[in-house]
């Protein structure tokens, strides 16, 4: 490997604890900086490094798999431990990649909509909110996760009430957010907290080991298991517990909305894969009910509830948010079926969706940037004005639908195919038919832009304003990779197959 | 040259086409020798592949895979040969007549118009030589895609309204119903190869294979199987030219191409005929038919009857398909050759009849056949191939298709048949009789349109010579059955 030559040892060796340290130093460091572009600028480095540096140990993980970093030479199940595998790798990498895209955005879009005076803070928290989310993915200590859980979501909070000079509701999705938050986090809490008593530790590896010997444990560690169940649930805003979300991606600032679409729900989703299939395991009868009845259950009538909600928005930005509240769905649904192939493609989904969802609150927001767009009624002649935002958030929509030659295509056909494996077809009529209703969502906005004229304001007819290029690069990067996903899918699907054989121990 | 460079040019000339088109559009004349030679250089491809396959050729070229599982492949077997070979002759043709009818109109954006045309053309190659559905897929939606700017020309209100349905349809239909049926089929059958026999492993339910066909059946809606016919009356708005090339051969016979191939190289016939709802569709079918020649009899403006005309004689390859027996089969295929012949005849003699004397509705044209006989001419020849008389090329498919709802228990479906013919004899000829036998509303005006007659021969010839290969091709009928057989398992009738 070329590119790892060219990596430090060190930081190879100490990646997992550099990851965390860095952005929090730099949280801190940023908040007192001057608000203009050095903040912006410190901020762009700093997510650079982590980008490079994730990118670095998610190949040095492929190369000589899982690695556990010992935080201050104390061993585990003592000292805490951070962990690197096939799991969490993938996810590290998206979300410093996502962070730094989001950066990039950034710049133009808190001129607009961040006051001068709030930028370092925002800026800060951004950095805090990174720092949080990385280390909740990289923590083997299932407290330590609880607290980069708070971590990202204290600092989430900040910047979704960020939105309120943009707003004014982004401080009522905020307080909505913040008690639903808080509630979810107490309930995680809370199960590790029995986890505890019945296991005697927090190293996740441990309790899965001491749970295995327990034969499952007694009904200490299922009360644990429902607690962190709805816990993380709320986090990861599974129906109907996703009430938080659609204001809160609708009202905060556009670059927390992209960044917070294309993260902070995948991180807790993680978490929940981590404790189903690694701490807990599905072949405790409590954990495959669950599963079964609560996830896959869930998960499908997310999937066609919150898009029936989404195809009745008139606001653009909670139509896509209802939207990922129903791709969740698609995910739990991969979880639910539990087979290696299924958590396999619901895993990729994940990533996937990421990048989707991600490029098209991009977009969203360049459009509001130009036009101060946000109802599906104002998308009438975008065609035309901004052609080149119009064409990202088509090839993005066209791919949350699942056209071929996409991103969506291949993880909804890796689901199908996993669902229709086990013969569950009511799931792959169920897939097909939510597809079915992202293509009236998307299609009806696609409509309005490209078969309607322009508006005219005081009888001139709007003219063209593309967005500016620091829009447009990590628009079309996204939009780009979603396609390049579609033609040749190996690495990605290869990644997610094999976190799903390390999950199922089918490796 | 080898068959599997052939193919690869069946998509590599027009594409070249779209690119020169652009590059010459400062000069009209030599934009359109580039059309002509495009246009006479994939004529001989498609016959030397043509000739190929009818030596029990397969060609076969594989461009690469796309998301782990599916191969972006081209292979050529008869059905898509014959289609690919009507759609490049008439791309000729209609070539010609564009020419006459765009210059003689004064159109706007002709060289946008060129590309466009020869993009479609490449689509529709692609179609005719998909080796699997997901490939047919992606020159279907390219296909729709390509015609859209050709669709909404004229750029007023009422082309964008057209467009929006055009597209609608067609676009919902197909990624609603089409692409889901696609990953069904693949999910059952590991596949979406087209193999002669059909691809779904014996014990396949019936019910899974029933919603399929059903998703199928609906989803292509370019074959217009009634409700999904709505796009094809809207596209009317186009140039006359595009109506006659794409919404009477290309993008309509792409859509019962897809029906046919489904049929025969998905499922197979006795799958099909196995499948229950393939009867419940046979009936649409031919409910279809006989509700879309109705609608046409109560159309005044020409155009939008021969729309309607249209929709009604798809459903006669539908309903083919659908009886999935031999006959039923053959008897498609031939319609889509006959009808092509037939139909383009009747929609270019629209053209020349708009481009001339500016008239557009039925009501009009009294006398109009004496100043413009051979226009008319060849309207009557192309209306009495539709109906299906002897000695024109329409009158095989009918035949072929009526053995085939005997064959396959179905006769009372004849009634449909037999009932459709007389509609058409009741609303495609009076139009030319009308033409010829009463006396003209306005003698002056005809007088001056027989004076600016003489300047659009470009008009005149293309139906002319379409009408005289209806009438070959009656004779010809029995060499393309022989090229067909292959495509039924077991070696044909």
């Amino acid at each position: 490997m070329s590119f790892l030559d060219l990596v430090p040892d060190w930081l190879l060796i100490h990646g997992p604890a550099f990851l965390m340290a860095l952005p929090l130093i730099m949280a801190a460091v940023t908040a007192i900086l001057p608000n203009k572009r050095v903040a912006w600028t410190s901020t762009f480095i700093v997510t650079a490094i982590l980008t490079l540096t994730a990118f670095a140990i998610a190949i040095y993980n492929a190369e000589v798999g899982t690695t556990i970093y010992k935080m201050g030479g104390w061993a585990p199940p003592h000292g805490i431990s951070l962990v690197i595998d096939a799991l969490s790798a993938p996810l590290v990498l998206l979300i410093a990649l996502m962070g730094f895209i989001t950066v990039i955005y950034a710049m133009p879009a808190t001129v607009a909509e961040i006051k001068p005076n709030k930028r370092a803070p925002f800026y800060a928290a951004f950095l805090l909110c990174i720092a949080g989310l990385l280390g909740m993915v990289v923590s083997g200590d299932a407290f330590n996760v609880f607290v980069f859980l708070e971590v990202s979501s204290i600092s989430t909070y900040v910047l979704v009430a960020m939105g309120a000079a943009r707003d004014r509701r982004a401080l009522s999705a905020a307080y909505n957010y913040l008690i639903l938050g808080s509630i979810g986090a107490t309930f995680y809490v809370i199960g590790v907290g029995f986890l505890y008593m019945e296991t005697g530790t927090l190293n996740m590896a441990d309790m899965a080991r001491i749970l295995a010997d327990l034969d499952g444990g007694s009904r200490v560690a299922k009360v644990a298991f429902g607690f962190i169940v709805i816990g993380l649930g709320l986090k990861l805003a599974m129906f109907p517990l996703h009430a938080w979300l659609p204001g809160a991606y609708a009202y905060a600032p556009t670059p927390v909305t992209v960044f917070l679409a294309s993260t902070a729900t995948k991180a807790a989703l993680y978490l929940l894969l981590r404790f189903t299939f690694f701490v807990f395991d599905p072949s405790y009868t409590y954990v495959a009910d669950v599963l079964m009845f609560v996830l896959v259950g869930l998960g499908v009538v997310g999937m066609v509830f919150a898009s029936l909600q989404a195809i009745f928005q008139t606001d653009v930005r909670r139509m896509l948010a209802f939207s990922s509240v129903a791709q969740v769905g698609y995910m739990l649904l991969g979880i639910g079926i539990a087979t290696t192939a299924s958590v396999a493609a619901g895993y990729l989904h994940l990533l996937n969706h990421a990048i989707i969802k991600g490029g098209l609150f991009l977009a969203l927001g360049a459009m509001w940037y130009r036009f101060g767009i946000t109802r599906t009624e104002d998308f009438q002649g975008l065609g035309k004005t901004m052609p080149l935002t119009m064409g990202a958030f088509t090839v993005l929509g066209l791919s949350l639908i699942g056209i071929p030659f996409t991103a969506g295509f291949v993880s909804k056909l890796n689901l199908v195919y996993a669902a229709a494996d086990e013969g569950w077809w009511w799931a792959v009529g169920i897939i097909m038919l939510t597809s079915i209703l992202a293509l009236i969502y998307i299609g009806r906005v696609l409509l309005a832009a490209y078969f309607q004229s322009p508006p005219e304001i005081k009888g001139v007819v709007v003219a063209r304003n593309e967005a500016p290029l620091s829009m447009l690069l990590p628009m079309w990067g996204l939009a780009i990779a979603s396609i390049i996903i579609g033609i040749d899918a190996s690495a990605i699907v290869d990644a997610s197959t094999r976190a799903a054989e390390l999950l199922l121990g089918t490796g | 040259m080898t068959p599997q460079i052939a193919l690869a040019l069946l998509l590599i000339i027009p594409l070249i086409a779209a690119v020169l088109i652009p590059i010459f559009g400062k000069s009209p004349n030599l934009r359109e020798g580039v059309t002509f030679v495009a246009g006479v250089a994939l004529l001989a491809t498609v016959v030397y592949l043509c000739m190929d396959v009818a030596g029990g050729g397969r060609p076969e070229l594989h461009f690469g895979s796309f998301a782990g599982k599916f191969d972006f492949t081209l292979k050529l077997e008869p059905l898509g040969a014959t289609f690919a070979a009507i759609a490049s002759s008439l791309w000729i043709v209609n070539s010609m007549f564009t020419l006459g009818y765009m210059r003689g109109n004064k159109e706007k954006n002709q060289t946008r118009f060129y590309a466009c045309v020869a993009i479609a053309i490449a689509a529709a190659m692609g179609i005719a030589a998909s080796a699997n559905l997901i490939t047919l897929f992606i020159f279907y939606e390219a296909l729709t895609i390509s015609t859209f700017p050709l669709v909404t020309h004229k750029g007023d209100a009422k082309a964008k309204r057209g467009g929006t349905i055009y597209a609608l349809i067609l676009m919902g239909t197909s990624l609603a119903l089409l692409l889901p049926a696609i990953l069904g089929t693949y999910v059952i059958a590991g596949t979406t190869d087209f193999v002669v026999g059909g691809i779904f492993p014996p014990g396949t339910s019936l019910f899974a294979t029933s919603i399929l066909l059903i998703l199928f059946a609906f989803g292509i809606g370019k074959a217009a199987l009634m409700p999904t016919h709505p796009w094809l009356p809207n596209a009317m708005v186009a140039p006359t030219p595009v109506s006659a090339l794409l919404h009477a051969v290309a993008v309509v016979k792409a859509g019962v191409f897809t029906m046919l191939k489904v049929v025969t190289y998905t499922f197979g016939p006795s799958l099909t005929l196995a499948t229950p709802s393939s009867t419940w569709l046979a009936w649409i079918a031919a409910i279809s038919i006989v509700l879309a020649s109705v609608i046409a009899l109560r159309q005044d403006n020409l155009k939008a009857r021969l729309a309607y005309s249209t929709v009604s004689q798809l459903s006669y390859i539908t309903l083919g398909a659908m009886l999935a027996v031999s006959m039923g089969i053959l008897g498609g295929g031939l319609q889509i050759v006959m009808h092509a012949w037939g139909k383009i005849t009747l929609f270019m003699c629209a053209g020349a009849i708009y481009t001339i004397a500016h008239r557009t509705n039925i009501s009009q044209l009294d006398g109009l056949g004496r100043t413009m006989p051979w226009v008319f001419g060849a309207f009557l020849v192309g209306a009495l191939s539709i109906i299906g008389i002897p000695p024109l090329g329409g009158s095989w498919p009918k035949f072929f298709l009526m053995m085939g709802a005997v064959d396959s228990g179905k006769a009372i479906l004849i009634a449909a048949l037999i009932a459709s013919s007389i509609l058409n004899i009741i609303y495609l000829v009076p139009i030319a009789v009308r033409g010829f036998m009463k006396a003209p509303a306005n003698p002056e005006d005809d007088a001056h349109i027989a004076e600016v007659r003489k300047k659009h021969r470009w008009v005149i010839i293309p139906p002319v010579i379409t009408a005289i290969g209806s009438l070959v091709l009656f004779f010809f009928a029995g060499g393309i059955i022989d090229f067909l057989q292959p495509i039924l398992p077991g070696g044909g009738l």
